[in-house]
């Protein structure tokens, strides 16, 4: 590859190690870009995205980017269940720089900053503490960015940079504890072992207020689904923050550190960053709102069984279903309209796996003549109900506008 | 149930008793119930696949493919919208204030150019 290289003076070696990899990695990526395609359905486009069977522990993915990897989970999985696997699990890192050996006897992850007894913990120690488990979804900030009118930039998903497993692993309140929490602590921030390529560029960490920490629910995760997390999904460690999205959720997690102050490192503090209003919504190009971290995930609702365009049969029984989930909390209710959100009527849920996780959600409609929309609207425990309209701001984060599916009836 | 586990016998696996009949209902965090099977962390070393994709040639290319794909591969760049001149030079300064990529006003100037030229837009947002 005749390639000059400008960054030799100033990256790591490292960086430069993972940057173009040797004949056979050149070898894998032209493979994956000869690969089938997809489309998503994203205004204005671009909509075609090459399939990918390249990541390792990964079947077939939607390629957003090789490097560091986006890569979405298509779509008709959703219908399968209410579990997404852990090889067609949504994967999203922010630095190119990510250990591909992780060897569990060495593996530590460190509790430092406000302890009384700062910690270094090997796996053992870690799966030692009493065992806990939970279903949760894990949804990106910026899910269904690509759908934002108008277009914003970032990683151009459609609906499926989300996933639900169930976490298996330990509360993070049990580690903290057996550090001791000293007085006057407030955050605790969380790192990986992921770098930036360059020097100087801010490591990706994330911070959350000690209660919030110390609640029993935020986890550390040692296995999704049953099984120890994909590489590309945060092995050997991962934070699981129940109810909150997914930038929260640190991969490969290696450092917990307890601050006695506000965390005013760069991805806590100013990115992924949303408008304080209702919905996280702003005008295009409004000025001086006020802005604050990205928290808890609101309600959304999905048709999984009938993609948009579908042909249906006039006067038959058409079983229609899908997914929800409730956000920050459970589902309540799913409803379905087919009038335009004139008339709503209930869904029947199927079985409840836990309130931070998907719920399935099945009706039958009988479709006439002419042209058809399918409507579904979630409203969680808290009464939070999908928007009708969609929510805008400038980072594509928190979009859950009511999804309208159109079928065409012969 | 607090177990205390040792190390597995095989190097580089760590064994600990899970339970994976899953704890249904509505409560959020349960201990898990017997009956528990193993489940063993295994070590693993794996290959990440690298991109050899560039950007289309014209003028400027040169420029974006030099100072851009050290840090992320071009596929993410190809697949953004159509955006106005500004929003990419939001982008492009972002990466060398925010995230530290070392680009020469010239090189900065040739790329929100090129990608402007590849990718803009004229609507008035964002």
């Amino acid at each position: 590859m005749a390639f000059y290289d400008p960054f030799a003076r100033s990256v790591t070696r490292r960086g430069l190690l993972g940057q173009f990899g040797t004949a056979s990695a050149a070898l894998i990526s032209a493979r994956s870009w000869a690969a089938a395609t997809t489309s998503l359905p994203l205004p204005g486009g671009p909509t075609e995205r090459a399939l990918t069977k390249d990541f390792p522990e990964k079947g077939e993915m939607i390629l957003q980017r090789t490097r560091p990897p986006l890569l979405e989970t298509p779509f008709d999985i959703f219908d399968k269940g209410v579990f997404t696997p852990n090889d067609r699990f949504f994967v999203r890192w922010h630095w190119a720089v990510i250990p591909t050996d992780v060897n569990v006897d060495t593996f530590r992850l460190t509790v430092h900053g406000t302890v009384n007894a700062p910690l270094s913990l090997s796996l053992s120690d870690v799966m030692s503490l009493p065992r806990v488990q939970l279903a949760a979804v894990n949804q990106c900030s910026g899910n269904s960015r690509g759908f934002f009118q108008p277009r914003v930039a970032g990683g151009e998903w459609a609906n499926g940079a989300m996933g639900n497993a169930k976490w298996m692993g330990v509360r993070l309140k049990d580690v903290l504890d057996r550090a001791g929490v000293k007085a006057g602590a407030q955050r605790v921030r969380f790192a990986g072992q992921d770098d930036p390529v360059v020097d100087g560029a801010p490591k990706f960490m994330k911070s959350i207020d000690i209660d919030h920490a110390r609640d029993g629910e935020v986890m550390i995760a040692y296995a999704m689904n049953g099984a120890q997390l994909p590489l590309v999904n945060g092995f050997p460690l991962r934070l699981v923050v129940p109810g909150w999205y997914s930038t929260y959720w640190v991969k490969m997690l290696s450092s917990i550190e307890v601050l006695d102050g506000p965390d005013d490192n760069y991805w806590t503090k100013t990115a992924y960053t949303i408008p304080d209003t209702p919905g996280a919504n702003m005008k295009p190009g409004e000025a001086n709102v006020k802005m604050v971290p990205i928290n808890r995930m609101v309600p959304r609702s999905f048709v999984t069984n009938l993609r948009d365009g579908t042909t249906v049969h006039a006067g038959a029984d058409t079983p229609v279903r899908g997914i929800a989930f409730g956000g920050s909390t459970g589902v309540k209710t799913v409803e379905v309209s087919t009038d335009g959100a004139m008339s709503w009527r209930p869904a029947e849920l199927g079985a409840d796996e836990g309130k931070y996780g998907f719920r399935q959600w099945s009706t039958r409609l009988t479709p006439a003549a002419g042209d058809m929309t399918v409507m579904a609207r979630c409203t969680n425990t808290d009464g939070l109900v999908q928007p009708a309209t969609p929510n805008w701001n400038s980072s594509g984060f928190m979009r859950n506008v009511i999804e309208t599916t159109h079928l065409r009836v012969i | 149930m607090p177990m205390v586990l040792g190390k597995g016998a095989a190097v580089g696996a760590v064994a600990a008793n899970l339970a994976l009949a899953f704890a249904g209902g509505s409560e959020a965090v349960a201990q898990a119930p017997s009956p528990a099977i193993g489940l063993t962390l295994k070590s693993i070393s794996v290959e990440l696949p690298s991109s050899d994709r560039m950007f289309p040639a014209g003028p400027g290319s040169e420029a974006v493919n030099n100072n851009c794909l050290a840090c992320h591969s071009a596929g993410m760049v190809l697949n953004q919208p159509a955006l106005t001149k500004a929003a990419w030079s939001a982008e492009v300064h972002k990466m060398i204030t925010v995230y530290k990529a070392p680009v020469s006003d010239e090189d900065a100037a040739a790329i929100v150019a090129y990608l402007t030229r590849l990718k803009g837009s004229s609507s008035p947002h964002p």
